[in-house]
């Protein structure tokens, strides 16, 4: 995976500590346009890869590269499914069977409930595949090395023990995109234990970690332990804690971390995407400088 | 280890089932709702024993603790079983559809003895405790007036058909959204005792309010407006906020955001004369198992400290979950007038 990796929060008014803030990204890019040219000033600051969710509006950007692969030759996405509040909003409203109606392709749904059938186990496993498929979808032609697990997911079925579904997932992203699963989390050492116990070696992981323990679940001190002495590739995100914390400490502290194989950001401008770049390159080559002497 | 069943694996449900399963302390004793195919995923894909019938599962599970997470129309019922049996219980909120009905249980668990609480989370989040702290030190003076509100995107189109547009099972915005405005109110400025006026408008839905304007009155005085529209596709996902005037200062407070105003130097420490702005990072510990919210997470390790006897049984209980009842019935009946 590259060293920098490029989010989409500001692209659909996520804010995690600001509603205000929220609306002002809402206005900035409620046209793709606004998008795909801050996607552009990413590229050419050297990040290619876009990590987005499976929203309707990344769709579009889809049709964008599909349509100019001059201009997007090294690029690649990232997509972390589902987009929640698409479900969400459809359960409270439709329940859980509705939603499946809703969104499971095909007759599928219909033909388990024609006649009464009992449910047999494994279709849940196809519904779960035909889901993915489906979201998968607006990605045909573009290069998804990584396809994740959104956190809301990967944390429910983790509370819940519901491990041989976070394996299938691993097992369905490798076999039918021949791509990489890896998963999104607010509990990074708990799910690296639960994905290690069903055998699933090295996963890729992708968590908040930052300066402040923000949604760091279990505390700084067990993430910093956790990077030091185990086995996964860590994507850290929330690196700014949502702008708690300045840019300069923020950077300096996910950059001395070990085990820390990508750093997710997102930016809304071309001055903070070069700024956090550089950041990223100035604290990276200290470290490993550092490092280096250390060894010799 | 306290052997905890679930009743109800709804939208709520699923969540508090979740947090629960990750719990070191808890032992998931069973799981109960009316869906099969809920129950066949459970039996498959889980180790919590299933049940279609709720009754059934308390005699043969025999927990500890019983969360209640179905639609409001069933919480009386349930709850009053559950407290029989003489189990610790969490209810979803409202507590019940009338405070009438609710009565009856705040009075058996206090003679059952029992840790009773309802799951208005955001007494658990950071912002809003520290919009009480402020409040109580006297920090903006005498307060005047406050604006409750909450804005979300729960019907924003015609024909919805599930419980939460059924006056008769608890649904409606007043229910099931409001509710948490009114229940902050009374916990961070004092209990609501008069409603001036109340408007409770329809935009989309048939037989539901769809939105609620009302003028309240405190206690002590203070005034304040109660505005909340679960109609609004502009948030994408529920908003709630509290904004606060007083003789020394002014409060505007969400879940992710606290700005403060102090009219002179004397505020409490950390803050300064004139605005200030506060995240919730600065007043969040993190919790030891995340999903959707720290303050899911907190409302449950309360909860499960309080049957440790870790902490008493003080926030959320059923008591002040009624009081809230008791406001919605005020709003209802003025909007009637």
């Amino acid at each position: 995976m590259e060293r920098i990796l490029f989010g989409d929060n500001q692209f659909f008014a996520v804010n995690h500590i600001s509603d205000e803030k929220s609306r002002a990204q809402a206005i900035k890019f409620k046209d793709d346009s606004a998008i795909i040219r801050t996607l552009d000033q990413a590229i050419t600051a050297g990040v290619t890869t876009f990590m987005c969710t499976t929203h309707d509006r990344i769709a579009n950007i889809c049709d964008f590269v599909r349509a100019h692969p001059e201009r997007y030759t090294n690029f690649k996405m990232f997509p972390c499914m589902p987009y929640a509040h698409k479900y969400a909003n459809a359960v409270t409203e439709l329940g859980y069977v509705g939603t499946l109606k809703q969104y499971v392709p095909g007759n599928f749904m219909g033909s388990l409930f024609k006649g009464g059938v009992a449910f047999l186990s494994k279709d849940y496993l196809s519904i779960m595949e035909l889901l993915i498929d489906s979201e998968m979808k607006m990605f045909k032609g573009i290069d998804t090395p990584v396809i994740f697990l959104q956190n809301v997911i990967t944390d429910l079925l983790l509370g819940l023990g519901m491990k041989d579904i976070l394996k299938a997932f691993h097992d369905y992203v490798i076999k039918r995109y021949n791509a990489e699963p890896g998963y999104i989390t607010m509990n990074m050492p708990m799910l690296l234990d639960t994905l290690e116990s069903v055998g699933i070696k090295n996963p890729i992981i992708c968590s908040s970690i930052n300066k402040v323990g923000f949604r760091m679940s279990g505390g700084k001190e067990l993430y910093e332990k956790t990077l030091a002495t185990r086995t996964l590739r860590a994507i850290a995100m929330q690196v700014l804690a949502g702008g708690a914390v300045p840019a300069k400490e923020a950077i300096e502290y996910v950059c001395k971390l070990p085990n820390i194989e990508s750093i997710l950001f997102g930016a809304s401008s071309k001055e903070n995407i070069s700024e956090t770049v550089s950041l990223i390159h100035l604290y990276d080559q200290k470290y490993q400088l550092q490092e280096a002497l250390y060894k010799s | 280890m306290i052997k905890t069943a679930v009743i109800g694996v709804g939208k709520m449900g699923i969540s508090h089932l979740s947090v629960l399963g990750a719990h070191p302390d808890v032992e998931i004793a069973g799981i109960s709702d009316t869906s099969k195919m809920v129950l066949d995923v459970f039996k498959k894909y889980s180790s919590f024993p299933t049940y279609s019938d709720y009754n059934e599962m308390l005699e043969e599970a025999n927990p500890d603790a019983v969360f209640v997470s179905v639609p409001t129309k069933f919480h009386a019922e349930i709850v009053k079983r559950v407290l029989e049996k003489g189990k610790h219980v969490f209810a979803e909120k409202p507590l019940c559809l009338t405070p009438k009905e609710g009565e009856s249980l705040v009075e058996l668990a206090k003679r059952k003895n029992v840790v009773n609480q309802v799951g208005y989370h955001n007494k658990f989040v950071g912002t809003f405790k520290e919009v009480k702290r402020i409040l109580d030190g006297g920090f903006i003076g005498d307060t005047f007036h406050f604006t409750g509100e909450a804005y979300g995107p729960v019907v924003v189109r015609p024909s919805q058909n599930n419980w939460r547009a059924n006056p008769n099972e608890g649904g409606g915005c007043l229910m099931d959204y409001a509710s948490h405005v009114i229940d902050l109110i009374n916990y961070t400025l004092g209990s609501i005792t008069k409603v001036n006026g109340s408007i409770l408008k329809s935009f989309f839905s048939k037989n539901v309010e769809d939105s609620v304007f009302s003028l309240l009155e405190l206690a002590t005085g203070v005034s304040g407006v109660l505005s909340v529209n679960w109609s609004d596709e502009t948030y994408r996902k529920m908003s709630t906020s509290l904004t606060i005037i007083g003789s020394k200062g002014k409060l505007i407070c969400d879940a992710n955001e606290l700005k403060a105003y102090f009219k002179t130097s004397d505020c409490p420490a950390n803050y300064t004369k004139g605005w200030n702005v506060k995240y919730v990072t600065d007043f969040t510990d993190p919790v030891n198992f995340y999903l959707r919210g720290e303050e899911y997470s907190s409302q449950i390790d309360y909860f499960i400290n309080a049957i440790q006897k870790k902490v008493p049984n003080n926030i959320n209980d059923f008591q002040s979950a009624w009081n809230t009842d008791r406001v919605i019935s005020l709003i209802k009946n003025s909007a009637n007038n």
